[in-house]
């Protein structure tokens, strides 16, 4: 059969919502899928219909590697069907059956939460994670699927008004989505920290309820630590699960780039009681949430953030040179980003020259030694210790190792010193600050150091005019 | 068809002239005049005479409360709308009044309706300010599409599932894909009196090739309209709120 220029294959799922062919045609260099809504049935159809819209209304909106390519849409009214990429790779439901060792967990939510941040920042909140939305593609990177549940900020939300359907898939859902919010990014951080339970410990932190009344539980209901169903689960771990899993959304990462970076940089993590809990609260105090989630009408959160409200800024700090005279003006340029935002991440990175041949006893002497300095320089500003970072990176190329350290960590602003305006012309060219500025992938703040008293420029055409005078 | 709707102009002639340009820019082969070309501003002249022009040309217009007031009763206008409208009074011509007395209620047409405020009772101006209104007003118009104003801010209602209407704060600038089977009701802002906190006029562009509804904001040059409001001794407070979009 051709629909529209596409030759339907095989049907390859027959679901509640609908049909899954492959399909081919139109001179597509990569494969298809064809999804056709499944309509007609009376109490369905009006459900898997606005499901199908919306899906048809926020993919061809989104781009990049973390989602499948947009191809087409039929009719609505006449042939229903919508044709994406068909994505190379088991979804995760089928690939990890078992508990997984700490470092794979680490690496797979931390490429998930890669996915959730660049959908994220094109305005769409998924509300629907769960394994089998999720395919891990042979470069290790994170694919998400199936927007059908999904708010986009800048269009209208057909499922606003229905509750009970669209509240996702039950033993994944947030505590505000069981509420029937769907405009808060951090729910699919909510999701992604039951993802990250499960492949640690193989169970479900809330199960997998069949009625309302036991969605509800997970307002009030404090998960049994990861390290009860497992006992092999870090600390550093359990802690980033169980901050996904904070019933608040104010209690959870801010930004799924907080959370990518926390599973990349576990050393990093900074340990609170939720890493040491080896029970779950006592019975009072699960009594006294559970009458407190009675009373709460809707939960805090739900607010419309603007993408990028919890930006992960990078200050470049040249440790080799802590006299340098622009040290100070860095400071102040960096507490000055910082004011500007509640709920940023402060990395501090270090690049050192790399030494090679030196002794492995010595190259730690390095690290120890600038970490300190970054540690001395980064006091004054005076951040909580769960907000800031401290790496140093040995590299031969200062500006690509920055750059590069940027990409890996959805860095949103670098801060980073310049040579003096009134140094030659050339310094700049030369300098690691115009290299990071020409290839870095997000916003560079340059900084420098004021110079003195500018003494009045004299355009040179000018001089010469005035010279031949 | 790119048809652009222009709602609650209010004599205020910058802010016309700027939407009318933007949407030709835009492409627009058509044009709909909401209601509301007479209160609160200084040119209700002008304004006229330029609506009338597309008028005659093929573009809708239909009657708003302000220019039902410039040929009858006052009651329902605060006092500086009614001061306004006492000043306009005097100042448009026999024809420029005639034309906007005689200016339709309600115009539907291939599966649109213009109307200025709810389309249950034209002649009430009652204002959709809920999604409850919104249905009422959808079904009242009987058309899969309908266009208003007179509550100066952009607002979109769609149905959802069983025709309930889901509402929805538009972002400038983003086109919204519209859906033959879904009923649609759109409020597409003020042109002359923008009551949001921005300043910008308001307009919005329906493209039924590709079945999209866009709401925009054009900057113009308001304080030279709220300097023309000051000179010709209308109450200060209709010049502050254009400098403020309030």
């Amino acid at each position: 059969m051709v629909i529209d220029g596409f030759t339907v294959g095989e049907c390859l799922h027959k679901g509640a919502m609908g049909w899954l062919y492959e399909v081919t045609g139109r001179g597509n260099p990569f494969r298809m899928l064809m999804k056709v809504p499944r309509l007609g049935e009376a109490t369905l159809s009006a459900e898997t219909l606005l499901a199908f819209e919306t899906e048809a209304m926020i993919l061809p909106r989104l781009a990049g590697a973390h989602v499948p390519r947009y191809v087409a849409t039929g009719d609505i009214t006449t042939a229903p069907y919508l044709v994406l990429e068909r994505v190379d790779g088991a979804s995760l439901d089928r690939r990890e059956a078992a508990r997984l060792a700490p470092a794979d967990v680490a690496r797979i939510g931390a490429a998930i939460a890669d996915a959730l941040h660049s959908v994220h920042g094109q305005n769409v909140i998924h509300l629907d994670l769960k394994p089998d939305n999720v395919i891990v593609r042979a470069d290790a990177a994170a694919v998400l699927l199936d927007f059908a549940l999904s708010h986009h900020r800048h269009l209208p939300d057909l499922l606003a008004q229905e509750r009970r359907y669209a509240a996702g898939s039950a033993p994944y859902i947030s505590p505000e989505q069981v509420r029937g919010s769907r405009t808060d990014a951090r729910s699919d951080l909510f999701s992604l920290g039951v993802i990250l339970y499960e492949l640690a410990t193989g169970k479900l932190p809330f199960g997998a309820p069949l009625t309302l009344a036991g969605l509800r539980d997970r307002l009030w209901l404090d998960p049994a630590p990861p390290r009860i169903a497992n006992g092999d689960t870090p600390p550093w771990l359990q802690e980033v699960i169980l901050r996904s899993l904070e019933v608040s959304p104010a209690a959870r990462y801010q930004s799924a780039a907080h959370l990518a970076f926390d599973l990349r940089h576990p050393e990093q993590v900074v340990l609170t009681a939720r890493a040491a809990k080896v029970q779950r609260k006592s019975l009072a105090a699960q009594a006294a949430s559970w009458w407190r989630a009675r009373d709460i009408g809707t939960l805090p959160g739900g607010a419309k953030e603007e993408p990028g409200s919890a930006p992960v800024v990078m200050v470049a700090v040249d440790t080799t040179h802590p006299d340098d005279p622009r040290q100070p003006e860095l400071q102040r340029v960096t507490r000055r980003i910082l004011s500007l935002s509640r709920e940023f991440r402060l990395i501090c990175v270090s690049v050192v020259a790399a030494r090679i041949g030196m002794p492995r006893g010595d190259e730690e002497g390095t690290q120890v030694e600038h970490r300190i300095r970054l540690r001395h320089w980064i006091e004054p500003l005076e951040i909580e210790a769960d907000r800031v970072s401290m790496h140093v990176l040995e590299a031969a190329d200062a500006s690509s190792a920055l750059v590069e350290f940027a990409r890996r960590n959805n860095v949103d602003l670098i801060v980073l010193g310049a040579p003096a305006p009134d140094e030659r012309a050339l310094a700049w060219w030369r300098s690691v600050a115009s290299s990071v500025t020409a290839n870095a992938p997000c916003s560079v703040h340059v900084v420098r150091r004021p110079a003195a008293s500018a003494a009045p420029a004299i355009d040179e055409d000018q001089a010469a005019s005035r010279a031949a005078d | 068809m790119v048809l652009a709707l222009f709602a609650d102009v209010h004599a205020n002639l910058e802010a016309l002239e700027a939407c009318l340009a933007d949407a030709r820019e835009r492409r627009a082969s058509r044009f709909a005049f909401l209601g509301d070309l007479a209160g609160y501003g200084p040119d209700p002249g002008a304004v006229i005479d330029i609506v009338a022009g597309h008028v005659g040309r093929g573009a809708v217009a239909v009657k708003g409360n302000h220019d039902a007031a410039i040929a009858g009763a006052t009651e329902y206008l605060n006092d500086s709308a009614a001061a306004a409208i006492a000043w306009q009074r005097g100042v448009l011509s026999r024809a420029q009044r005639a034309f906007l007395d005689d200016m339709p209620l309600v115009v539907r047409e291939e599966g649109i309706c213009f109307v200025h405020a709810s389309a249950v009772a034209p002649e009430r101006w009652d204002y959709v300010d809920s999604a409850a209104e919104a249905e009422r007003s959808a079904r009242a118009a009987g058309t899969p599409r309908t266009f208003c104003g007179h509550v100066h801010r952009q607002m979109l209602y769609i149905s959802g599932a069983a025709e309930r209407m889901v509402a929805f704060a538009p972002t400038p600038g983003v086109p919204i894909p519209m859906r033959a089977h879904r009923t649609a009701l759109a409020l597409a802002g003020s042109v002359g009196q923008p009551r949001d906190g921005n300043s910008a006029a308001a307009y919005a562009i329906a493209d039924f090739e590709a079945r999209t509804l866009t709401f925009h904001r054009v900057a113009y040059d308001n304080h030279a309209t709220a300097r023309k409001i000051r000179r010709s001794g209308l109450p200060e407070v209709l010049a502050y709120r254009l400098e403020r979009g309030i």
